[in-house]
């Protein structure tokens, strides 16, 4: 049978403002000590826009979001979001600003259920107090069902209805990517960071990825910024792909621009000259 | 009305407030009530002194056992330091009854408020300090408070210890072990309820997720540090509320029984009972507390015999000895402890015939 498949009310925001999301990295520069791990990193997201990031291992990409996400703490230039510069934030307050993230190594909570864990993340919406929270007063429940229906409408879209109740940590691999991508969705983000959401699925898996994120970027024009190694997908899905390599920007542009582009190839196929 | 749910053969839930009650069934709830009438009108009326008395010390270390589950089992910050807690909350009381001349009820409270923001000040290190490194510093908060407690003698008295007024609430004298009792175990209602309370809402949460995924909690937008501290508070004013009762209980406190040792009792009792878990603490504390009372008796039985008084002071230390023997033997063959026992245990009558 064919899942209920209406718009979460999340995404139904009326006020324009509730979903727009402008990030601008200028100059970025970050170290580990002697290791450079990004150069005068430029980036710009607009809103309603799906912006991938591709490279080859090690070009920065991961290291580009958690600056951004406030894991990393560049030594040099600006990230802004929505006009408020956020650089050196912690990852909470980037977290309430409207920037949700899902991890490469998925960082969900093993003992929790998959309710409990989208729950989490409805945490920055709760707005009840620990005095009123440890009487569980009719104000607080009322908003737990909110809340609570908040992500089952999430879960209905991932079609994830017969594992809401399950530890996530009896879940298969592809479940657990899918599972992260709802929780980082509970938060309600202005920007989705999405940090290889394809790694390690099968083929199955990927599509129903895929469906998804196209549905949320394209019916409910959700941003979105995304890393990715799987070039058959970054390539159909993004309208416009950043390339990193040791670091360094080399270019930007539709999929048709960066594929043919001499420098992408090098990075990934070696010189053509030497061989 | 509704009809009463007692295990219907599916789920037949119809709305999300359905899922937010404490017990699943009207047959657990019904059973809390029943529990709770017991406790309150009839264990007072027909317990002995010493029933009476163990009771109380079990609902009393109930109480600060479950603070120390909050802040172990599901915050996962381990700390050594409750014991010296739960002595602040005494001393606390003490003061309070004692210099300022607060009444009862009040002192008590206060005297949680009070160790509340010792334990946030002994939490602090949480900003940097995990695991191990932040049990070591616990354990020097335990060390610093049992010095303060017995130096600072213009305040504490020092080894004399401080002499209590007696209980009163409303104009009744509440210091006899059965007017006590009341006080004690509707106070250990209120505080298992809170606790459960704060459990299922998005604290509960938060501090589950800080013990399993800190990067990722504070990924979901929880400040980190502010919800260590709160953990901290939070347990420490459990424990100070349970030092208060204690105090007031036990007449006259002195520095002496607020040790390491006490501390470790208290975990002991969490492991035992099961952490993360509130019905585990109060499992937890039943066990230890009657579990040294049966040793005291032990000993005291066989040092009545005669014959065997020379063994009885080498068998004294037995209790150390037991208590390691009770911890071991739970982590090898139960680690989720008497309140997974429990759990299997009421399942089994449910399922029944059926193995699972």
């Amino acid at each position: 049978m064919k899942a209920f498949r209406g718009q979460p009310s999340i995404f139904a925001s009326t006020q324009p403002d509730d979903r727009r999301a402008e990030l601008e990295v200028r100059n970025l520069n970050l170290s580990f000590g002697g290791l450079q791990a990004l150069y005068d990193v430029d980036l710009t997201v607009k809103t309603g826009e799906l912006l991938a990031i591709i490279g080859p291992n090690g070009a920065g990409k991961t290291s580009l979001l958690n600056c951004i996400t406030g894991y990393y703490h560049p030594q040099e230039g600006q990230i802004i979001f929505n006009g408020e510069n956020i650089t050196g934030h912690h990852p909470f307050e980037i977290t309430k600003r409207g920037i949700g993230r899902t991890f490469q190594n998925i960082e969900l909570f093993p003992g929790m259920s998959v309710i409990a864990n989208m729950l989490l993340a409805r945490h920055i919406h709760c707005e009840y107090n620990v005095g009123l929270a440890s009487l569980f007063s009719p104000s607080v429940k009322k908003e737990e069902v909110r809340h609570r229906r908040v992500v089952e409408e999430l879960i209905d879209f991932l079609e994830m209805q017969p594992i809401r109740k399950k530890p996530v940590g009896s879940l298969p691999y592809g479940l657990r990517k899918r599972v992260e991508l709802g929780r980082a969705l509970a938060l309600e983000p202005k920007l989705l960071i999405l940090d290889e959401p394809f790694a390690g699925m099968t083929l199955e898996e990927k599509e129903d990825m895929v469906r998804f994120l196209v549905e949320l970027n394209e019916a409910w024009g959700q941003t979105m910024l995304l890393v990715e190694h799987d070039m058959s997908v970054v390539m159909s899905i993004s309208r416009r792909i950043m390339v990193l390599d040791f670091g360094k920007k080399i270019t930007e542009g539709s999929p048709e621009l960066v594929q043919n582009h001499p420098e992408v190839i090098k990075a990934y196929l070696g010189d053509t000259g030497t061989i | 009305m509704r009809k009463l749910r007692f295990r219907p053969c599916g789920n037949f839930k119809e709305y999300y407030e359905q899922e937010l009650t404490i017990f699943e069934t009207d047959f657990g709830r019904m059973w809390m009530w029943i529990g709770l009438f017991l406790l309150l009108f009839v264990v007072p009326f027909v317990g002995s002194p010493y029933t009476l008395y163990v009771l109380n010390n079990i609902a009393i270390a109930a109480i600060a056992a479950i603070g120390l589950n909050i802040l172990i089992g599901y915050t996962g910050q381990i700390s050594l330091g409750h014991g010296a807690f739960f002595g602040v909350g005494a001393y606390s009381a003490a003061i309070l009854a004692t210099k300022a001349g607060f009444p009862f009820w009040l002192s008590v409270i206060l005297a949680g408020a009070v160790t509340a923001i010792v334990g946030m000040i002994f939490g602090i290190p949480s900003l940097r300090l995990k695991h191990l490194y932040l049990t070591i510093a616990t354990l020097a908060g335990q060390f610093i408070i049992e010095y303060v407690l017995v130096h600072w003698e213009s305040l504490t008295g020092g080894a004399e210890g401080i002499i209590l007024p007696e209980p009163t609430i409303f104009g009744l004298n509440v210091s006899a072990d059965r007017a006590f009792s009341w006080v004690v175990f509707f106070s250990f209602a209120v505080m298992c309820w809170m606790a459960v309370n704060l459990a299922r809402s998005r604290y509960g949460r938060a501090f589950v997720a800080i013990r399993d995924n800190d990067r990722a909690a504070e990924g979901m937008g929880i400040p980190l540090f502010r919800y260590k501290l709160l953990s901290f508070g939070i347990s420490s004013f459990y424990a100070g509320f349970a030092g208060g009762l204690w105090a007031y209980y036990t007449v006259s406190i002195t520095p002496e029984p607020f040790t390491l040792f006490l501390s470790i009792e208290y975990i002991a009792m969490i492991i035992i009972g099961g952490l993360g878990s509130i019905s585990g603490s109060v499992f937890g504390a039943v066990f230890i507390i009657m579990l040294n009372e049966i040793l005291s008796q032990a000993t005291q039985y066989i040092m009545n015999l005669g014959a065997f008084a020379g063994i009885a002071l080498t068998v004294a230390p037995l209790r150390e000895f037991v208590f390691g023997l009770a911890i071991v033997l739970f982590l090898i063959f139960e680690p989720r402890g008497l309140a997974e026992v429990w759990r299997i245990i009421r399942s089994s009558f449910r399922l029944w015939p059926f193995a699972y």
